[in-house]
């Protein structure tokens, strides 16, 4: 989220190309938020930490492997 | 983009391939359904089909909305458009839903209907603020994704007394629908496939959280792993399935934690459940008529309900005969077993719901997958 307008709006940047969108359902985002998008409608925020603990998880050897 | 890149890397894609071949049990086959188009899409798309081992399906559900809309329900908007003079607005997608009589809203369109793509419910709304002198109606349909946009702009149009605008609602709920496939003996008529557990939704989860799926997961014995839409989040997923399969568990797990919360989005949900209530049944294509599977306009707002506004009654039609939506939707049929699919039925010109939809089964399924059925000769 690049630049907050008025009426609970918001303009976006994905990879430089820039969308105005609601912010009506995630109103407590901030400027620099990760937010995902839905026809047009921001529907909820980006947890940085959580995304960073599932990056892990794929990285992660099953025990199964491990062993073979 | 940053969230994005770093969730479709191949090297991290084989890894988890590798992770889910060691741990598949030998002698057992895994069946998981996909419930939402949104992985549909991803596994045909991403090849991730391929990459998995041979006792593991994806069975892909009825999570596509356009997919599941009945052509009677269509018909109601076409009619709208071309004997009521309204303005009828809607998303992409759902314009080239196959209808009665050969029709499609595109080709309402084409025979003098005014009908307009919107890329929201915003837009539709702006729309009959710009254009007083004509009865504008949004076709609002799909899951609980784009239910609170369809909630906000009737609570905007009621805030600003805007009398020319209503919807006509064809929202559905998605527990209801997986439940419907675990339990109803209709559909169990109709056919079903064994499933031993699914991949919930993403999008859908951010606004209703984890918890919905706590009770099938309890009650059916089912394990539920909600994923992102990216195809690591799928491949993880998938793996999780399989761990919950091997050690005999039914649980809620989240993959897709940098989005979804147990509780959801409550902003979201608060505003749905004031302007909807529950319809007492809705027909799905595929699985009939599903008690309590979807929404519709509160009395409260009435003025903007189109279904009321405009007295419409509505009536069931049956899919074209040769067409498979049906059992593909419920998991029982493939694309390819279908006669129509790739010869009278192509994404460009759809006999069936499932191939006008990209989350559909079969225009997935068209797009990306169909090289894999042609076997590799060598010159």
């Amino acid at each position: 989220m690049v630049e907050l307008l008025p009426g609970l709006r918001a303009v976006v940047d994905l990879s430089g190309v820039r969308k105005d969108v609601s912010m009506d359902l995630v109103s407590d985002a901030q400027l620099g938020d990760y937010v995902i998008i839905h026809v047009g409608y921001a529907i909820g925020k980006i947890d940085p930490e959580e995304a960073e603990r599932t990056l892990a998880l794929f990285a992660e050897l099953s025990a199964e492997q491990g062993a073979a | 983009m940053k969230y994005i890149d770093e969730f479709r890397d191949g090297d991290r894609a084989r890894h988890i391939g590798a992770n889910i071949a060691a741990e598949v049990r030998p002698r057992r086959s895994y069946h998981f359904m996909e419930f939402c188009g949104g992985h549909t899409h991803a596994i045909s798309r991403y090849g991730i089909a391929g990459m998995l081992p041979d006792s593991v399906r994806m069975i892909h559900g009825p999570g596509c909305p356009v997919c599941v809309l009945p052509i009677g329900r269509i018909d109601l908007a076409i009619r709208l458009a071309m004997e009521r003079g309204v303005m009828l607005c809607t998303y992409g997608d759902t314009m080239r839903v196959p209808a009665s009589d050969g029709l499609s809203l595109i080709k309402a369109k084409a025979r003098g209907a005014d009908v307009r793509m919107v890329y929201s419910a915003h837009d539709a709304l702006k729309l009959a603020e710009q254009h007083p002198d004509r009865e504008v109606v949004f076709l609002a349909i799909g899951f609980e994704t784009t239910t609170p946009p369809t909630a906000l702009v009737l609570r905007d149009a009621r805030d600003r007394a805007v009398s020319n605008f209503s919807a006509l609602c064809c929202h559905v709920l998605t527990p209801a629908a997986i439940t419907h496939i675990l339990e109803s003996a209709e559909v169990r008529q109709l056919g079903t496939v064994p499933i031993d557990g699914f991949i919930g939704p993403a999008h859908v989860s951010i606004v209703i959280g984890s918890q919905p799926y706590e009770h099938f997961a309890e009650e059916y014995r089912k394990p539920v792993v909600i994923a992102g839409f990216e195809p690591l989040d799928v491949m993880q997923g998938i793996l999780m399935l399989v761990r919950q399969v091997n050690a005999a568990r039914a649980e809620v797990e989240n993959e897709f934690s940098r989005a979804v919360t147990p509780e959801g989005n409550l902003a979201a949900q608060n505003l749905v459940s004031q302007v909807f209530e529950l319809r007492e049944s809705f027909e799905w294509r595929g699985l009939g008529d599903v008690p309590y599977s979807a929404l519709k306009i509160r009395p409260a707002f009435a003025a903007w309900d189109a279904e009321r506004k405009f007295d419409l009654q509505y009536a069931s039609v049956p899919d074209h005969k040769q067409c498979e939506c049906g059992a593909i939707l419920r998991g029982v049929k493939r694309p390819t077993d279908c006669k129509l699919f790739g010869t009278v039925c192509t994404p460009e010109s759809p006999m069936g719901s499932c191939m006008v939809s990209n989350e559909g089964a079969c225009a997935a399924h068209y797009a990306y997958g169909r090289f894999r059925d042609i076997p590799v000769v060598t010159a």
